[in-house]
């Protein structure tokens, strides 16, 4: 607030004509309207509102004014200032907006330009898949066993009721241990968990043995001297094979989808009785053995997929691991995990599990 | 096991009809698994046919080769009745003889068309086949020359080779040992079809009296029953009759000559492996023992033995003269001049079969019966029906003698309660049921109230124990009836602490940019050469396998490196231009400790004993492996990629040390394969969990990797044995930061961890973070120094912390690390 003005330099003092406010005022008004950007805008704000602009001068005049022409003169520049500052802050709006507009416009980029700065990592799909077969039978309330890969020749044969003179014992084709007289194997099934999981704890016992497992078989595309096998085992009151069937369809729908199940055929196993070969309705052709027309690759218009064996735990292996046989009977199966993989991904040659190509593996990403 | 369809309709009558495809499943469905059926001639199209050659004219030619111009009648299979003329190339026939002619417009195996055409000046209408143009087994000596009663000319040659004959391959279980036979296979098929059987054993024998050849068993154990006959006066000459000859190979087996084919013949149909002396070789009576230490034996093989005191032999008076049930020996052979043979039919005892056989590594058709179990009680009825076919087609005489030593072992009874075959089944299978299929199998089944006592038929060695019986019994009913129930809910507790972190370790290395690998776990010196191991390295005391599949790998590794060494390498040739893989996986450390015990079976092992199993076992840690090679980080528009190094190394541990909410101790360390100014030793609270940083240059040059690839490798065991269990919720404060960077100058062979440690302990409770963000050498510091520079933050839990309080922190901690380490602060 400027009290009476007392002291300005009469040289100075603008008219306070009307049409000299009116004048002034238009003309900040145009140079408001002509500045094209925020720059010009910051000028005209200094030549038409800044101390030495005309409106300014005028109004530090008002007050050497007769006192009753003040009102009239204040008025009348306080209209002029009033409408400049109103032209200025809208002019400074748009201006900002072209501004910005202009800006991000100008900073636009490419956005389908490569970003794979940082290659990406994954996990093995026999990893992943073995915990998605761990994660169907941990959600049924089993739990996961696991043991040593080198093992005692007993547990992963004697106890299994392969005996030293059984002629599977040839048949699985074992690597020793230096010395061969010393009873120690790279275990040839995972089979050794469930003496294990039987030897170390009381019925009922569910668990499933994901692992890795040795032959001696020539390495190709179909086989491999290091392959990967899940194991289950139920030891329970009353457990029979519909059970090992509930189960095993479960575990194929789980893990191929709703309707794919599975069928038994009697074979043989020294750790079962009786035994079953378990085949998988194939989950490509879902049986019929033909898609469009020609056979089904997958199971080689079959219409079933062989995926392991299984049976009712030989009650002589439930005495060799300390179950009581006359009051608990229990199942078991056991599938290739790298077979399963391989027609449920269609992977044509084992061997690009093994091989650690990134192209293979990166393919499956973090989970399967 | 081969057998052709019609050999089982031989024993059984199936419906008519009755397809292959469906004998075949329903044998499946009994647990005879379908591997193949062979259709020979399958892709043969007609006409194929008898043809009887009129002339043949041998016409040498040019090219050095002599052939045959020949007329052949082939009645009115070639329209006009007229004889046609066929060049041919062999010389294994004569005219008159019967032979198989291919006539123009007929298809061979492989799609080779026949037509009339010209050749060494002759028009050949035609071919005369041998067996392997046909498609019938790989002999090409020449062609087919029929018997003389085979047909006439004209006949379609097609039923006469027993081509369209179907011949099924099955996969014999172990356990069924008896459907390693005609005989046994057909009474399957009996089963399935519910179809009227003629047992082939089931033939009248003649007695035994005491005219036959002494035979003496001193192990009745070992050969409880040998049956000997003799038949004199045989033609070694005469011809393998054609049928038979024609189901050996349909069956497998290739014919030699009558002698050996008919008791081959004899194995198939009935299952009783049988072997033939020459008699005339036999020197005084015939006697089964063990042998004994130092004897030797030279098999019909021509391979000399050493013979093991286990090994069952079979002597006469000249020593030994074949290992009994396995293999004859050489000088008791039946050869081409063979006319007097002695048939032996004897039951062995299987585990002996079995032990010898693996000890002498004589894998045979008779050895692979008689190791599974062979019926027992049709010793005489095989050598009865080999004496039968010898002296049929070998025109023979029958020797009266019948010699019949030791009697059949008896099979087992066993009793089950009528439920069992049901509850252990799951399929609702009432008492006459379970009665009826025991029965069908050949089970004698005697009845009590609760329980019902089956003995197994002699050709059922495998049945012993009642859940036997219950596999018998569910097979019949159909295991297709098996219903699909789920068991009762299992309390379980979820994975373990050590399956949640392995999953976590996976998850991180992925995140960190990390491709798993799955290697073998084989190693040899050659790989810890490669990394430059020294000779007296620990990592070179390996567990050692008996029998590895190659030399240059003999053992199981105690690094998992060379495997993720070479896939690396592996990536980098086939164009990748970086890679970053981990493995996790065990490794093995020789203990030591003596053998593992091997228990019987009948019980449980104690404790103690089961504790001695697990001490015997190595040391299998899990270990986790890193390699990085080449690019880390690609080049691109956003500026230059950089390359692997010693730091990503270390990185990676430490960001999973992070992770599982460890910290992870880094120190410097020399040690192959390692770069030795580059090497990082990690642990945790004092314990060495491994090593990580640049590889030496050599190793790299040793794996094709490029220069400065890095690698880790830790035990993962150890690190997740620290791993934080239960995060505490953290504390922190929001009151404003106050921000310190100082810049230390100190020797060059301080490390960036010493320092830092110090001014850590030097701030006291106020630092809330501390990094190092430069480091500097050159000029203004000096020759052998360094500088640190360190951005310091400070925060107080219940307060703005005031520049004095903060300046006093810093000039703590600047004073710890002066004296400590020496630095001296940079102004």
């Amino acid at each position: 607030m400027s009290g009476p003005n007392t002291d300005y330099d009469p040289v100075e003092v603008t008219p306070l004509k009307p049409e000299e406010v009116d004048a002034a005022r238009d003309a900040a008004l145009a140079a408001i309207a002509a500045a094209l950007d925020l720059a010009a805008l910051k000028q005209v704000r200094i030549e038409h509102t800044g101390d030495r602009s005309p409106l300014a001068l005028a109004n530090r005049e008002i007050g050497a004014l007769p006192p009753q022409a003040r009102k009239e003169a204040g008025q009348r520049i306080g209209q002029a200032r009033g409408a400049v500052n109103q032209a200025l802050s809208a002019r400074q709006v748009v201006l900002e907006a072209e501004h910005e507009e202009r800006m991000l416009a100008e900073e636009t980029v490419d956005v389908t330009l490569p970003t794979d700065r940082v290659p990406t990592g994954a996990r093995h799909p026999l990893t992943t898949g073995s915990e998605l077969i761990a994660d169907i039978f941990v959600a049924m309330g089993w739990e996961v066993a696991e043991g040593p890969v080198i093992e005692a020749e007993w547990l992963n044969f004697d106890a299994l009721n392969l005996g030293p003179d059984h002629p599977a014992r040839t048949m699985q084709d074992t690597f020793w241990t230096e010395p061969a007289d010393h009873g120690i194997v790279l275990r040839t099934h995972t089979s050794p968990v469930q003496a294990r999981t039987m030897l170390s704890r009381k019925p009922p016992i569910y668990v499933v043995c994901p692992g890795r497992v040795f032959r001696t078989d020539e390495y190709d595309a179909t086989h491999s001297p290091v392959f990967h096998q899940v194991e289950g085992l139920a030891i329970d009151e009353g457990i029979s094979l519909a059970h090992l069937k509930g189960t095993l369809d479960h575990f194929a729908a789980a893990m191929f989808g709703e309707g794919i199940s599975t069928r038994f055929r009697p074979s043989y196993f020294p750790f079962t009785e009786p035994s079953a070969e378990v085949d998988l309705v194939c989950f490509v052709c879902r049986g019929a053995g033909e898609l469009d027309g020609a056979p089904c690759r997958t199971c080689r218009g079959e219409g079933w997929i062989e995926w392991g064996g299984c049976g009712v735990v030989n009650p002589r292996v439930l005495r060799a691991c300390g179950v009581d046989a006359e009051r608990y009977t229990g199942f078991a199966f056991g599938m290739g995990i790298d077979r399963t993989l391989m027609f449920r991904h269609g992977i044509e040659d084992l061997r690009e599990l093994f091989e650690g190509d990134v192209r293979f593996t990166t393919a499956f990403g973090t989970e399967l | 096991m081969k057998t052709p369809v019609s050999w089982i309709r031989e024993y059984v009558d199936l419906p008519d009809g009755l397809s292959t495809e469906d004998l075949t499943h329903r044998l499946t469905a009994l647990g005879l698994k379908l591997e193949a059926i062979q259709r020979a001639g399958a892709d043969i199209r007609g006409p194929l046919v008898v043809g009887r050659v009129l002339t043949m004219d041998a016409e040498p030619q040019k090219n050095g080769k002599t052939i045959n111009w020949c007329t052949v009648d082939v009645g009115a299979a070639n329209g006009s009745g007229e004889p046609q003329g066929i060049v041919c190339g062999a010389h294994n026939f004569a005219p008159g003889d019967l032979v198989v002619v291919v006539l123009p417009g007929g298809v061979l195996p492989g799609g080779f068309e026949i037509s009339a055409r010209k050749t060494y000046g002759h028009v050949s209408s035609g071919m005369i086949c041998s067996a392997r143009e046909l498609g019938l087994g790989e002999d090409h000596d020449g062609i087919i020359v029929l018997p003389a009663d085979a047909g006439t000319p004209g006949d379609d040659a097609f039923d006469v080779l027993g081509l369209r004959e179907e011949v099924i391959e099955f996969e014999i279980n172990p356990d069924r040992a008896y459907a390693l036979s005609l005989r046994g296979v057909a009474r399957e098929a009996a089963l399935a079809y519910g179809a009227p059987y003629r047992d082939p054993a089931d033939r009248p024998v003649p007695a035994a009296n005491a005219d036959g050849y002494p035979v003496e068993i001193d192990d009745p154990a070992g050969c409880p029953v040998f049956v000997a006959r003799k038949v004199t006066g045989f033609d070694p000459g005469a011809p393998t009759p054609d049928w038979m000859a024609r189901r050996l190979t349909q069956s497998g087996m290739r014919p030699i000559s009558l002698a050996v084919d008919v008791t081959n013949y004899v194995m198939l149909e009935i299952g009783r492996p049988i072997h033939g002396y020459d008699a005339d070789k036999l020197q005084g009576p015939i006697r089964v023992r063990r042998a004994r230490e130092g004897e030797r034996l030279t098999t019909l093989d021509g391979v000399d033995r050493a013979l093991s005191v286990e090994d069952l032999v079979v002597t006469d008076d000249s020593g030994i003269i074949g290992l009994g049930g396995v293999m004859g020996g050489e000088t008791t052979e039946m050869s081409g001049t063979t006319t007097n043979v002695l048939v032996e039919a004897a039951h062995w005892d299987a585990v002996s079969m079995f032990r010898t056989g693996k000890r002498h590594k004589i894998a045979s058709e008779a050895g692979k019966r008689n190791e599974r179990g062979v019926d027992p009680v049709v010793t005489e009825a095989a050598a009865d029906r080999v004496v039968e076919l010898l002296t049929t087609y070998g025109g023979g005489t029958a020797d009266s003698g019948v010699t019949v030593v030791g009697t059949p072992p008896e099979p087992p009874s066993i009793t089950i309660a009528y439920d069992l075959p049901a509850r252990v089944s799951g399929m609702p299978i009432d008492a006459p049921t379970t009665v009826a299929n025991l029965e069908a199998v050949g089970c004698a089944v005697q009845r009590a109230e609760a329980t019902l006592t089956a003995t197994p038929p002699p050709w059922r060695p495998d049945l012993n124990d009642p859940f036997d019986l219950v596999e018998e019994v569910a097979r019949i009913v159909g295991y297709d009836q098996v219903p699909s129930v789920l068991p009762r809910e299992a309390a379980g507790r979820g994975l373990t602490r050590e399956q949640r972190l392995r999953r976590r370790v996976g998850r991180t290395l992925a995140g960190a940019g990390c491709v798993e690998v799955i290697s073998f776990p084989f190693v040899g010196d050659a790989a810890f050469d490669a990394l430059g191991l020294a000779a007296d390295d620990p990592l070179r005391h390996t567990v050692r396998l008996a029998n590895p599949l190659s030399s240059e790998e003999p053992s199981y590794t105690t690094t998992l490196l060379p495997g993720l060494l070479r896939a690396a390498a592996r990536n980098l040739g086939r164009g990748a231009s970086g890679v970053s893989l981990f493995e996790t996986a065990t490794v093995a450390f020789p203990v030591d400790r003596g053998p593992a015990p091997i228990y019987g079976v009948d019980w449980r092992p104690t404790d103690d004993e089961l504790a001695k199993l697990v001490e015997a076992l190595p040391d299998q840690p899990l270990h986790l492996a890193v390699a990085l090679a080449g690019e880390r980080e690609r080049a691109g528009w956003w500026g230059a990629g950089r390359a692997s190094g010693w730091a990503d190394a270390i990185g990676i541990v430490r960001r999973l040390g992070t992770e599982l909410g460890v910290e992870v101790e880094v120190g410097a360390a020399t040690r192959m394969p390692w770069h030795p100014g580059r090497c990082a030793v990690l642990s945790v609270a004092g314990e060495v969990l491994g090593h990580a940083g640049e590889l030496h240059p050599k190793v790299c040059q040793a794996f094709g990797l490029p220069q400065r690839s890095a690698a880790v490798e830790v035990d993962l065991d150890a690190l997740m044995r620290h791993a934080r269990d239960v995060t505490p919720g953290p504390d922190f404060s929001t009151y404003p930061l106050a921000k310190e960077d100082v810049a230390l100058v100190v020797g060059e062979e301080v490390t960036a961890a010493e320092v830092e440690a110090a001014l850590r302990a030097g701030a006291g409770d106020l630092l809330e973070s501390i990094r190092l963000f430069d480091v500097y050498t050159g000029e203004q510091v000096g020759a052998g120094h360094k500088s640190l520079a360190f951005a310091l933050r400070f925060r107080a839990p219940d307060r703005t912390l005031t520049e004095e309080e903060t300046a006093a922190a810093r000039d703590a901690a600047v004073a710890l690390a002066a004296e400590r380490t020496g630095a001296v602060q940079r102004s």
